[in-house]
């Protein structure tokens, strides 16, 4: 795109940096203005003065003499009890990415190497589950659920929501294993290996590409996920995004909504760091065509 | 192969399984209460009483947690298709827009007018914002790229219900953006709550906003891959910007739209989160929103009416998912041919 013939006239190229920037505001605004107000008190947040307060914290300095306050944070974490979710939200999505990378792994290499028909038919099924609403799944949990007494639990969300991730852990790990060469494993067949052993010794080590990247978006599904966790997990277990809901309802009413800005400024934290870290696997992973997100 | 054993038996207890259990208890419903005739003796004589049997219902609903039988009953029923309430309003009303605001009064049709409404409204607008993003960056130096990519992540994978809120906490009527709007308009009673046209309106470009970057990152990625030979053969006849725009780039990307597009009709058919976040089930809510407030129901939960409503969700689903999988299936018939 450098030679003189594609370059733009000064008028585009000012029209599309202009468009840039106003998406960038867009984009980028609401996040960077709820960090900021997130240190203030309510008064500041949501000024019916003037918007000037929730950047300078004209309230803030009032109420608690100095321009940032802590309090929003150490409420929602101390005094609600957020720091229990955060724990229950690092045990599911820790356990939910892992398990559906062994289990999606084993299944996309199987996928990719069997020329079979039924291999198709898998794949299809998984594509209508892919599309299938996670609340609709709910509805057909909870009666069984709450029949074998396995409602509430950790472990039960936790296999719930791996399975809700296999369909499209299974394509995205099936097109990414069509693009490593079968000569890799069957030569290690020919070498007298089984077929596990090419896999864990021939497979394994290139794989790591493909796995992490699928591994983000099994990620994001269980950190981001509210349908299954708010109905499936008892009180005691919420994770952070059922127990961010479940402070709507509560803390509105009592004036503290500043706790759950706090909490949902600290929801976000980890996915900023996510996005800074491995951003050119979330966009290398979404245009692999990997076929249904 | 064994290999894929773990992930069908997954897929298969936990998805297709609860889809029949849907299926089932979509054509039952909650048993009668238990009635017993009791008699109560004043010193004036004795009348007979009847009272609900509590123990008796309880032990009812254990023994038989899906209800009684009642076949296609909640389907038709007034929360549901309402198919006696259609009728009658079909057959008498003063006017089309008479007999549209009184279907619309119905639940199902509520949810479903908005689900199809953000659907196909989001879908399109959000790939035409992408598309444009991509364009524009497209023609800008390497070292803008990097930043703006990593703030257009960000409305993409927040998580829904925070990004949500985020939004809801800015247009709140006190907040920056409602004050704002509150201002332009000139009406001090504008708030989301007591608007259902601003509810719709925040909604729909929150869903555009929150959608947008998918479409943005896979069309530049397309953008890179545009044949440059087409584009400069192009040039030489004559063709302008535009027409180069039109004819060469929007055709090679055309495949990848038809994806993206695809995918996500099918995310947005399932809108439900914001709803939660806005707070907005007074004035707009959407299947998925109707079968979690039937299961989040304050006094009981309302099994079979969701299942009802799932099951005609994942009819919707369907029908929504029949190009893709002729798509699909084309494609794999190609690779193995």
């Amino acid at each position: 795109m450098d030679s003189v013939a594609y370059r733009q006239p000064a008028w585009l190229r000012v029209a599309a940096l202009v468009f840039v920037l106003f998406w960038l505001v867009l984009a980028a605004f609401p996040f960077l203005w709820t960090v900021w107000g997130s240190f203030k008190v309510e008064a500041d947040f949501m000024s019916r003065q003037t918007w000037l307060n929730a950047i300078f914290g004209a309230k803030t300095t009032l109420q608690t003499g100095a321009p940032f306050t802590g309090d929003n944070y150490y409420g929602a974490w101390v005094t609600t009890g957020l720091w229990r979710s955060v724990a229950n939200t690092i045990i599911v999505t820790l356990a939910v990415t892992v398990i559906s990378l062994t289990f999606g792994t084993l299944g996309g290499y199987a996928l990719a190497r069997s020329g079979r028909r039924y291999s198709f038919f898998i794949l299809i099924a998984a594509l209508v589950f892919r599309a299938m609403p996670h609340i609709t799944l709910v509805s057909g949990y909870l009666l069984p659920f709450f029949q074998l007494n396995i409602w509430g639990f950790i472990p039960t969300a936790i296999i719930v929501l791996v399975a809700i991730n296999q369909p499209f852990t299974l394509w995205m790990l099936h097109s990414f294993f069509l693009s490593i060469p079968k000569d890799l494993d069957e030569s290690a067949m020919v070498d007298g290996c089984t077929r596990f052993q090419a896999f864990r010794l021939a497979v394994i080590p290139v794989m790591w590409p493909g796995v992490i990247t699928t591994g983000l978006f099994s990620f994001l599904l269980g950190y981001n996920d509210f349908a299954v966790t708010s109905m499936l997990l008892s009180e005691n277990n919420q994770t952070m995004v059922p127990k961010i809901a479940s402070f709507l309802g509560s803390i509105e009413q009592t004036g503290q909504i500043m706790y759950a800005v706090a909490a949902v400024v600290s929801a976000t934290v980890p996915l900023f760091i996510l996005v800074i870290v491995f951003q050119g696997q979330i966009v290398s992973g979404l245009t692999a065509g990997a076929g249904p997100r | 192969m064994m290999f894929i054993l773990p992930s069908a038996l997954a897929m298969l207890i936990f998805i297709a399984l609860p889809v029949i259990s849907v299926a089932v208890q979509s054509l039952f419903i909650e048993h009668d209460k238990v009635m017993v005739k009791v008699q109560s003796c004043t010193p004036f004589g004795c009348t007979d009483d009847v009272q609900i049997d509590n123990a008796a219902t309880q032990a009812l609903n254990k023994n038989e947690p899906l209800g009684k039988f009642n076949g296609f009953g909640t389907f038709l029923d007034r929360n549901h298709l309402a198919t006696s309430e259609i009728g009658a309003i079909l057959s008498r009303n003063s006017g089309l827009a008479d007999a549209a605001g009184r279907i619309y009064a119905l639940p199902f049709y509520r949810a479903l007018s908005f689900t199809l409404c953000y659907t196909f409204v989001v879908t399109p607008l959000a790939m035409l914002l992408g598309f444009l993003i991509a364009l524009a960056i497209n023609g800008l130096p390497g070292y803008i790229k990097g930043p703006v990519i990593f703030f257009s992540l960000l409305p993409m994978i927040i998580t829904p219900l925070v990004g949500s809120l985020i939004v809801y906490w800015m247009i709140n009527g006190d907040a920056i953006l409602g004050a704002t709007l509150q201002q332009i308009f000139n009406d001090p009673n504008l708030y989301l709550r007591a608007s259902p046209v601003l509810t719709w309106v925040v909604l729909l470009v929150y869903g555009i906003w929150t959608n947008g970057p998918f479409s943005f990152v896979v069309f530049y990625a397309g953008l890179q891959t545009v044949p440059q030979d087409t584009l400069e053969s192009a040039m030489i006849d004559g063709a302008s910007r535009w027409d180069r725009v039109r004819l060469v780039i929007v055709p090679h990307l055309a495949p990848l739209a038809t994806f993206v597009g695809m995918v996500q009709l099918m995310d947005n058919f399932r809108v439900f989160e914001p709803i939660v976040g806005f707070n907005a089930q007074a004035n707009a809510t959407s299947l998925s929103y109707s079968i979690y407030s039937d299961l989040n129901g304050q006094f009981s939960q309302l099994f079979n009416s969701a299942a009802a409503t799932s099951m005609l969700t994942i009819v919707g689903v369907i029908i929504l998912l029949i190009p893709v999988l002729i798509r699909t299936w084309r494609e794999f018939n190609l690779k193995v041919v």
